[in-house]
């Protein structure tokens, strides 16, 4: 397999059959004889302090090493999101602390020789807590008599506003044009508010990470990570182990979703390894991952605006309140974002707003996952249009293509409105949304819109949605690769990029085989090992493609050259007679040809010895959006609110397709997790804030048997910036869901939910109230 | 550091007997894993998610929820039985080739459950495919590739190529 060459190609991945036959490990394969289980231990309490802390008789339990808590470990603040540095995320957490933010925050961590041996002495350890009011209400997070969260000591490490005592982790506002004006002259108006909930990545591969010292004493982490150059340097500045003594190792990982973007486990099990000289194994259950790892940030979004009756909308204002849980992982980046990567799709609109602050509560964490912000930003955003388009009585595609962005122009909300500062000014050079509106509304049947069919109990009806995203965050996210030959002419190509499952070595193995002339068989792909690959920022932020592949695209041009000037050295004619051929160069004149691999081998054993070798780094200075609209077509059971998704088709512009198979994986991953989000996916919460449906039998995510039909198209594009035509593709077919499914049930039965997920008990008491009227 | 286990058995694992010691509390998952066959993997260990799915006489079960003492004298099969990297069952060149494989933390599981499968039911229909899937669950592909893979290998085992890959 994977004979090919080049791009464009619907290759397999290059791991796939190894992943079928069960030989490609993952970070639980990897076992050092004596390892070590270490277990956390949470707090039963939303909000508590620690007045005494007893773990002498837990010590004593047979097969304990180590227990760890407040009194024994750094004081040091840090922030576990695997972001760029100086990280945008408040400094608001500490390994162990005192103080207990929410359900399960962690209180000690066990180190022992079983796991049982843990769990018996997590039972001897004795704790008093005096209790303190927990808050679990984001709009009441800055009421004065609420509870304060964090200390004086929290603070961010970027000059951004954050204000502990106000329970605020992140604020942000932009104002551009009028906005008073704009909705002074227009006429008409509307003013809603919607709230996406708490969700969990559900990657089928739990956290986990090992931790040991090698022969020489140096700390090696192999660890399910989408960050494992952020991993290696929070560990260094958190635990003061110098840098150089650290190597952190990505082995193939079981799904990441943004969930595996937040450096967690590592620096608890890096303490352990590296204070007991013993391997140690930190993993978590998968009710721990739903309760005390990272969640999507549950976020109430309001948008006002104020438009005229033919569908030119003068005004925009967006509010965002988002849930930051706990501590504020992600709580500036997330908001930002739902503002960044949503406001710039009308780019008709002269006078916009938007503004938004994150929040402190006592509920769990959130941080970064698929979509970012954006999904819950378009969430509010394409019921507004659609109920726009229903009071100005104009077809919402036709509304859509009134107001939207095209190539060749800009918004200024790129400039004004980037990761949690200010942003890039861009011109679009490419967007082919129109196309994937026409497509969608063919594929969907869209003229049947609006004469919602009944049967029985059954109402159909169908609705849409258009999103745009980003393609890595210019002028920060960096991605670099290097490479070298061997004597067959196969390259070692080394990726800082991380493939997280996604496909990436694969595609990233394409670009160099395209620029090369090489088999994608003949790479032999090592990503993400921070001993032996160049940096890179990790997988997230729709990068991958688009930043680390020009980092390849790059570095392979660079090759081929020192590839030609060797070949013309050893034929001892010009370069310039040089042409490149299949894994070789012709010398047109003479008709000679000589391969890579001859090339090698005089390089390596004959004449001017030389590893014949690159590297290349990549930073964006635009990030091209893709584009995608989304149609949804649903039944509702208006006796029992059951919402069914018959079809759902998804029309993307992400550029040129590297490898259509995969990216066609992408985007259906996205949509059926975006399905189980907007119906089923729920983070049920008791009244001490503690989560009470924390297994997947409980917390209900699609399986094969919930999937709707599926149609997936992706219209030909071309981005000049991105590698062979490319921008991304790993987040943004999770938008549009919850509101392609929100504008159907209007179209169906005339009713409007604000808030997701739509339960069937949602759904049926929306029915038992009058109809929507926009 | 040496474990002590309360129980011994020869299982038949793979087609190998092999000897294995345990505890009454664990399970066919954590004896397999123990044994070397970490393409077993771990999701959940409620039996919620299926990336732990073998063969246990022939029927696919989440072996986080089978007592390793329970298991005396049944053949176990594991992804590993099925096919091998040097002679793949189609149903993993299929799960390869047609997308059927993002992360694969849950394909070992996914392919041994479609193997079930067309044993019972040579030539599955979609709605039997999601049926027999249902139980494994998968969070990159979102499902629709895969139910290809499982047709598109059913229909190369149809169409005469000789069958290849190890076999139960």
């Amino acid at each position: 397999m994977n004979h090919e060459t080049g791009t464009g190609k619907s290759l397999p991945k290059l791991d796939s059959l190894a992943l079928a036959a069960g030989t490609e490990p993952f970070c639980d394969d990897f076992d050092r004889p004596g390892t070590l289980t270490a277990l956390q231990v949470g707090s039963p309490h939303a909000f508590a302090e620690i007045t005494s802390i007893d773990t002498r008789e837990a010590e004593q339990e047979p097969g304990v090493a180590a227990i760890y808590d407040y009194r024994n470990t750094t004081e040091r603040l840090y922030t576990t999101a695997g972001q760029g540095f100086p990280e945008p995320s408040p400094y608001d957490c500490r390994l162990f602390s005192p103080t207990l933010r929410f359900y399960g925050d962690r209180v000690a961590l066990i180190v022992a020789n079983s796991e049982a041996a843990a769990r018996r002495a997590a039972k001897r350890i004795r704790v008093d807590y005096k209790l303190l009011e927990p808050n679990f209400d984001l709009h009441r997070a800055e009421e004065r008599a609420t509870g304060r969260l964090h200390g004086e000591d929290a603070h961010a490490a970027i000059p951004v506003p954050y204000r502990p005592e106000d329970n605020l982790a992140a604020e942000l506002a932009i104002d551009i044009g009028d906005c008073r004006r704009g909705f002074d002259e227009a006429e008409e108006s509307l003013d809603h508010s919607f709230t996406m909930q708490y969700a969990s990545h559900c990657a089928m591969e739990p956290h986990t990470c090992l931790a040991y010292t090698d022969g020489r004493g140096r700390l090696i982490v192999i660890t399910a990570t989408q960050v494992p150059f952020h991993v290696r340097r929070i560990i260094h500045r958190l635990l003061e182990i110098p840098l150089h003594q650290i190597r952190v190792i990505k082995p193939r990982i079981g799904g990441g979703f943004g969930g595996k973007q937040e450096v967690l486990l590592e620096p608890l099990a890096a303490l352990a390894a590296w204070d007991l000289k013993k391997p140690v194994r930190l993993r978590l259950t998968r009710r721990e991952v739903f309760t005390v790892s990272r969640t999507r940030h549950e976020m109430a979004c309001r948008i006002r605006t104020g438009f005229d009756r033919d569908g030119t909308i003068r005004a925009l204002d967006m509010e965002a309140l988002m849930n930051a849980g706990a501590y504020g992982s992600h709580a500036l980046t997330v908001l930002s974002n739902a503002g960044a990567k949503v406001l710039p799709l009308f780019n008709k609109i002269p006078n916009i707003r938007f503004s938004g602050r994150s929040v402190y509560t006592n509920l769990p964490v959130g941080g970064a996952y698929r979509g970012y912000g954006a999904t819950q930003g378009y969430f509010a955003f394409n019921q507004i249009v659609d109920m726009i388009a229903c009071r100005c009585g104009i077809d919402f595609i036709d509304l859509v293509k009134q107001n939207h962005i095209r190539r060749g122009e800009t918004s200024p909300i790129f400039e004004a409105l980037g990761e949690g500062k200010e942003g890039v000014s861009q011109s679009l050079n490419s967007c082919a949304l129109e196309e994937c509106l026409d497509q969608g509304a063919a594929a969907i049947g869209w003229k049947r819109k609006g004469k919602s069919s009944a049967e029985g109990p059954k109402r159909r009806g169908i609705g849409a949605a258009v999103c745009m995203q980003g393609s890595g965050i210019p002028l920060i996210d960096m991605g670099a690769c290097s490479m070298k030959i061997n004597e067959d002419g196969s390259f070692n190509l080394s990726l800082g990029a991380t493939d997280i499952g996604t496909g990436s070595d694969t595609v990233l193995a394409q670009i160099a085989s395209e620029v090369l002339m090489v088999p994608v068989e003949k790479f032999i792909v090592r990503s993400s090992d921070t001993d032996t690959t160049p940096f890179d920022v990790g997988a997230y932020a729709s990068s991958t493609t688009y930043v680390s592949g020009n980092a390849v695209l790059r570095c392979a041009e660079t090759m081929k050259e020192k590839l030609r000037s060797a070949a013309a050295a050893i034929l001892q004619v010009p370069e310039s007679g040089l042409c490149a051929g299949e894994e070789s160069f012709l010398h047109e004149e003479s008709g000679r040809i000589i391969s890579y691999s001859e090339i090698a081998y005089q390089r390596l054993y004959s004449s001017a010895q030389e590893q014949l070798e690159c590297s290349a780094s990549y930073t964006g200075t635009e990030s091209p959006p893709p584009f995608l609209a989304q149609f949804a077509e649903i039944d509702v059971d208006i006796e029992t609110g059951v919402i069914t998704v018959l079809r759902f088709v998804s029309v993307a512009d992400c550029g040129r397709a590297l490898n259509p198979m995969l990216a066609r994986g992408q985007i259906e991953g996205a949509v059926v997790n975006g399905l189980s989000y907007a119906l089923t996916e729920e983070y049920l919460f008791n009244k001490e804030g503690r989560m009470t449906n924390p297994s997947l039998g409980q917390y209900k995510i699609f399986n094969t048997l919930d999937i709707p039909e599926m149609e997936t198209i992706i219209v030909p594009s071309h981005e000049e910036s991105g590698p062979m035509g490319a921008k991304s593709i790993g987040e943004i077919a999770i938008n549009g869901a919850a509101p392609a499914i929100a504008n159907a049930l209007y179209d169906a039965t005339g009713r409007r939910l604000f808030s997701t997920p739509f339960t069937p008990e949602k759904v049926w008491r929306a029915l038992q109230e009058a109809p929507f009227e926009a | 550091m040496k474990q002590e286990f309360a129980m011994k058995d020869t299982f038949v694992i793979n087609g190998e007997r092999k000897t294995v010691e345990f505890d009454a509390a664990d399970t066919l998952l954590t004896v397999l894993r123990r044994a070397g066959h970490t393409e077993v993997h771990s999701g959940c260990d409620r039996g919620e998610c299926g990336v732990c799915t073998v063969l246990l006489s022939g029927k696919p079960v989440n072996s986080c929820q089978v007592f390793a003492a329970s298991v005396r004298g049944r053949a176990v099969t594991t992804v590993k039985g099925i096919g091998t990297l040097e002679n793949p069952h189609p149903l993993q060149k299929a799960f390869a080739e047609h997308g059927g494989i993002q992360c694969g933390f849950c394909t070992p599981g996914k392919i041994v459950a479609s193997y079930a499968l067309l044993e019972k039911t040579p030539n599955p229909g979609d709605e039997e495919i999601k049926r027999a899937l249902d139980g494994n669950l998968c969070r990159c592909t979102g499902y629709s590739q895969i139910i290809e893979s499982v047709r598109s290998a059913a229909e190369t085992m149809h169409s005469g190529e000789p069958e290849e890959g190890g076999g139960v």
